[in-house]
């Protein structure tokens, strides 16, 4: 949930909306919110699962080191969520890894 | 390729400080920064900075952030964002990606100053992969620089500032802290934030860890345990709580591949972090043309940072004919001065000697 009012940081800013589409449902998100955020801000914090046990992974650092985020963004696997910036219309799908940086 | 006199890679307080001292003297700058804006882990601190007037004390770290930032697009220092440094070679070739191009390019430096800053260490427990299991620094970032509760009720493990910093900027955001636990049987930060914490009713456990977390998909309950003076699990003396994340404050690590790529020589310091460039009073690793400031070079707070970026922003200008020796000489004298400021008191002392240790082992 986006933080309304902050005590050092004010009253929330008022952004342009931007619409994602994470496996088929329309998010709203925020211009320059990483597309980590808008999925979080919409309660989704599974972002991907392993591919030897199938196991859920979601954010652990958002700074862009950890690649635990990593999904499937416009058709390319392997995107750190946490560092990219939503667009309009971005096509958002939970991470599939593969070595090649090819989505299956 | 693009041609520059020194390149510095990682535009956080250190980079950025480097950026200004090198580039107020002349030396054509090119800073190179993955993220898709400069500051490095500054905006997210929103609270005010200690030490002294020279340290911008009092001053919170957004805005030491903004100004830095202002200061080096002014001297014109050339700043590739969304850019990686994904290798170092040879007489001076740094390797680039654009990430929104996804190209390659090659950048050719006279010196470089490597500021990579640092990574979060992680704990390993049962369940810790799970989504809502994070860094304290990953929470901090979602909240302060995003205005995301990065959970509702928060399990917070570390008691060193960081830990208790951020617990803090958890309650500011509106967020639960259920608990703070603390395998040492003491506090290891400033106690002035443990007090504020406790005197906003968040309990802080010390002798104590997380033993898992449990949930399908992420996190639903966290189970901690207390530890006996040998840092050992005391049976049956769990406790369950309700919480969907635990942020993770254990200490943080050197981010240091390039440097290793580089082919620097290394040194293991416990007191800075683990494996950290070997460098000496200049900020000069043992590669002749390559540089070392901030987090990289030991893990310490962002005005050492800074300090270290002027440092050796200052002495590649020299090292290039850009500064006479005489001012070079005052003006590293001060940064140095101000870091042995810094470099007080109980946290400070262990810094200061091991940094006097890294130094004389790169001189030897």
């Amino acid at each position: 949930m986006k933080i309304e009012n902050h005590p050092i940081l004010g009253k929330k800013e008022e952004k342009k909306k931007v619409m994602i589409i994470f496996e088929g449902k329309t998010i709203e998100a925020e211009e320059g919110d990483p597309v980590a955020v808008a999925l979080m801000n919409a309660g989704i914090r599974d972002f991907r699962l392993t591919r030897k046990k199938g196991e859920p992974r979601g954010v652990y650092c958002a700074i862009g080191r950890c690649t635990d985020c990593m999904m499937t963004i416009n058709g390319r696997a392997n995107v750190r969520t946490c560092i990219t910036p939503v667009e309009e219309g971005m096509i958002v799908e939970r991470g599939k890894l593969s070595r090649e940086g090819k989505t299956k | 390729m693009i041609n520059t006199d020194i390149c510095i890679i990682g535009a956080g307080p250190a980079g950025l400080a480097a950026s200004i001292e090198a580039a107020r003297y002349g030396a054509k700058v090119t800073l190179v920064d993955e993220n898709h804006r400069a500051g490095g882990q500054l905006f997210k601190q929103i609270h005010k900075f200690f030490g002294s007037h020279n340290h911008q004390a009092g001053i919170r770290g957004f805005d030491i952030g903004e100004n830095l930032l202002k200061e080096a697009i002014q001297l014109g220092v050339d700043i590739h964002l969304r850019t990686v440094a994904y290798g170092i070679f040879e007489e001076g070739i740094i390797g680039i990606n654009d990430i929104d191009k996804q190209k390659n390019g090659l950048i050719k430096a006279k010196k470089t100053i490597l500021a990579t800053g640092a990574i979060e260490n992680a704990l390993p427990f049962n369940g810790w992969t799970k989504p809502g299991v994070m860094g304290a620094g990953a929470a901090q970032t979602l909240m302060n620089l995003y205005g995301l509760q990065p959970g509702k009720r928060v399990v917070m493990v570390g008691t060193g500032n960081v830990g208790l910093i951020v617990s803090y900027q958890l309650l500011q955001a509106g967020v639960e802290v259920v608990a703070i636990v603390e395998a040492a049987p003491k506090v290891t930060g400033y106690l002035v934030h443990s007090r504020k914490l406790l005197r906003s009713g968040v309990p802080i456990y010390t002798s104590t860890t997380v033993k898992e977390a449990k949930g399908q998909k992420g996190v639903d309950e966290v189970v901690i345990i207390s530890l006996d003076e040998k840092f050992s699990p005391i049976k049956e003396s769990e406790k369950v709580l309700g919480a969907d994340t635990v942020c993770i404050a254990v200490g943080l690590s050197p981010l240091s591949e390039l440097a290793r790529l580089a082919g620097c020589d290394f040194s293991f310091i416990k007191a800075l972090g683990g494996f950290v460039p070997k460098h000496d009073k200049d900020m000069k690793t043992t590669k002749n043309d390559v540089y070392v400031a901030g987090d990289i070079a030991g893990i310490e707070e962002a005005s050492s940072a800074m300090e270290e970026g002027r440092l050796a922003g200052i002495a590649a200008a020299e090292s290039l004919g850009l500064v006479e020796t005489a001012k070079a000489k005052i003006l590293k004298m001060e940064y140095e001065n101000r870091l042995l400021e810094l470099r007080q008191g109980v946290f400070g002392t262990g810094r200061r000697e091991a940094k006097k240790e890294l130094v004389k082992e790169s001189e030897k």
